[in-house]
């Protein structure tokens, strides 16, 4: 499907609310809101929002621990979301689960994980669900460059192509498997390669093109969906923060990454910079429109978080539901 | 007319067909458990009943049997998926502990996880220290899991019928040295719940408490000692997680003795969590210290005389009888 002026200003809001949302976090973890830790994805935004513009209302994704995006991106009611990551009992866990285990079963969004790679198998197995009912869905699974080195990459890849599932694989690459590059993690450094190994398509796309990641993943959807099984898609793209918002540096606070390069990522690998360029270049946006998209975003935030921060604290009896063994 | 006579392994494979027949969201996945019916031959017979949509044989993929198992479930599906020994769970612990026992917890008890794990467990046919383990402690250890282990063609049909019934993920134990057995299995459709203890044998003087492999070796055990005049009750809990504790407070309350056996190293052993239960909650209804009959702390070797030295078997289970007198 070509996507039209109205979709890329679209997909330009839900860029910058997934930014705001996560700078919004980042302050508020730093005021002792946030229990445990979060991981944002800041830099990552056309990623979540380029493929989940490609998918179908029917749908499934199985996501990360660096989830909030995916979930933005598909439409999640947001205050219910940062109220989950705040603790708070209206979250969509009640306040257990928190960042890393937030779901959104409206929207067939199954789970996000905090096993690095825990979600590859089970999306497959949704996939299985898709093929054995005979359903016109696709199982989209995140995860990212360091669960590419865990073995249920290997064992679930290569069951999902040999029994045909209806899966797109979304490797994003952002680089770093916590604070080690990329170099140090890798014997091929070319993530996308390894799908030949199963017998299955594998991309490598710019994870700063919001429009490239939307036109990877639709060709990808569209061949799971015709029976063609999976494939993967390698999103190189650029943390501009921390692994998580407890590390973010070498325990003396210096940065274990190479001097200058995130200030050089934010100048030259900024999705959201590269976007709003884009549409000014095409004559979508101007200083005013821009401004209007932004001002509904922020607004979208605050309302988010003068919901979570009023929320109540989970019932102590509420340690015991949803356990049934 | 004289009850009908079934073998361990048909009982097992007559469960799963009735059920499958029943519902048509069960299926099978497994290593070697299709075409040649499994390697105890617990589900000869399916494939031919049910064809390779429902029955599947899968790659040497533990993660990916469980994982692609939690996905099918989470979705509708009621995968019943076989791991061809117990020592193998440990492949696909973050699938069994982190991904199947928690999903209901973080998804607010959203989509039900009906989904077995059958294992081949325990010891006593020479398969050396990977291939004779039981690691019930370990999985009792963990909210979210039902554990069952039956010791009889009655109870396995039973049970697995309840196992697969059940919205909860099931560790189903089969103990391997039971599979040629045989006993009266009616061919009537029939459960046993989970968390239900069998009284074997009614006594006055001393509780066994017992499960698995042991069970029979026990009930061999008590009759020598009815032969000495020692009035032994019997309990095979047969399932360890929701354990019947009341049922063994209720013997221990009449004996005022107690004896755990099973067939799993002694440290760590699931009779410790009995053995605390119990002098928690019956205390003042003990005349002695509480006796546990268990392999010793080593390694199972391949040897036969050895493996029987290690196993506990009726001496043991009399010797720790006579201790608790």
């Amino acid at each position: 499907m070509e996507l039209t002026k109205e979709n890329l200003l679209d997909m330009y809001r839900q860029m910058v609310t997934i930014r705001l949302f996560e700078q919004n976090l980042m302050h508020y973890a730093g005021e002792g809101h946030v229990p445990g830790t979060g991981h944002v994805s800041i830099g990552e935004e056309a990623i979540a929002v380029g493929a989940c513009r490609a998918l179908a209302p029917q749908d499934y994704i199985i996501s990360t621990h660096r989830a909030h995006g995916h979930l933005i991106a598909r439409g999640t009611h947001i205050p219910t979301m940062l109220a989950e990551v705040f603790g708070k009992a209206t979250g969509c866990t009640g306040g257990k689960g928190g960042s890393m285990h937030l779901s959104d079963f409206d929207r067939n969004i199954l789970g996000t994980n905090g096993i690095v790679g825990g979600g590859i198998n089970i999306a497959g197995g949704v996939g299985l669900t898709i093929k054995m009912k005979k359903t016109d869905q696709v199982s989209v699974c995140f995860f990212g460059d360091g669960a590419s080195n865990r073995g249920v990459f290997h064992e679930g890849f290569n069951l999902a192509s040999l029994w045909k599932i209806p899966v797109v694989y979304i490797c994003t690459n952002n680089q770093y498997a916590m604070t080690l590059p990329l170099c140090k993690n890798c014997a091929n450094q070319d993530i996308s390669a390894r799908a030949t190994a199963y017998d299955m398509p594998g991309l490598r796309v710019d994870g700063t093109d919001v429009i490239a990641v939307y036109e990877a993943v639709s060709g990808a959807l569209e061949r799971a969906r015709q029976g063609g099984g999976p494939s993967l898609i390698e999103i190189i793209a650029f943390r501009l923060q921390g692994h998580s918002m407890r590390m973010d540096a070498m325990p003396d606070g210096s940065s274990y990454r190479p001097e200058g390069e995130i200030a050089d990522w934010w100048d030259n690998k900024d999705p959201i910079k590269i976007f709003r360029e884009k549409l000014y270049g095409l004559g979508y946006l101007d200083d005013e429109v821009a401004a209007t998209l932004e001002a509904a975003a922020k607004k979208d935030i605050d309302e988010a978080t003068e919901f979570a921060l009023n929320s109540p604290e989970p019932k102590p009896e509420s340690i015991y539901e949803w356990i049934y063994a | 007319m004289a009850q009908r006579q079934i073998s361990y392994r048909e009982a097992v494979a007559e469960a799963i067909i009735e059920e499958m027949t029943r519902d048509d969201r069960v299926f099978l996945m497994g290593e070697d458990i299709a075409v040649v019916g499994g390697a105890f031959g617990a589900t000869k017979g399916i494939l031919a009943a049910f064809g390779e949509e429902r029955v599947m044989d899968t790659p040497i993929s533990e993660t990916a049997i469980v994982g692609y198992a939690v996905g099918a479930a989470m979705t509708g599906l009621r995968p019943v998926v076989e791991i061809m020994r117990c020592d193998w769970m440990t492949i696909c612990m973050d699938e069994i502990v982190n991904q199947a026992a928690k999903m209901r917890y973080f998804t607010a008890g959203r989509p039900e996880m009906a989904m077995v794990i059958r294992t081949a467990t325990e010891g006593g046919i020479g398969l050396g220290a990977q291939h004779s383990q039981s690691f019930e402690a370990w999985f009792a250890h963990i909210p979210g899991l039902k554990v069952v282990m039956p010791s009889t063609p009655y109870d396995v049909k039973g049970l697995l019928k309840s196992a697969i019934r059940d919205p909860n993920p099931v560790i189903f134990m089969e103990p391997i040295i039971l599979y040629g057995t045989s006993g009266p299995v009616p061919k009537e459709d029939y459960t046993i719940p989970l968390g239900q203890a069998d009284v074997k044998r009614e006594g006055k003087d001393a509780t066994i408490v017992c499960w698995g492999a042991v069970t029979s070796r026990v009930m061999n055990a008590a009759k020598m000692l009815a032969d000495e005049g020692i009035d032994t009750e019997v309990i095979d809990i047969r399932t360890i997680r929701p354990l019947d504790i009341e049922a063994i407070l209720a013997s221990v309350r009449k004996t005022g003795r107690l004896v755990v056996a099973h067939e799993a190293n002694k440290t760590g052993g699931f009779g410790a969590e009995i053995v605390a239960q119990v002098q928690e909650k019956a205390f003042d209804h003990l005349d002695a210290p509480i006796q546990r009959v268990a392999a010793n702390d080593v390694l199972i070797p391949i040897n036969r005389n050895l493996e029987l030295m290690v196993l506990p078997r009726e001496e043991q289970v009399i010797a720790g009888v006579k201790a608790v007198l």
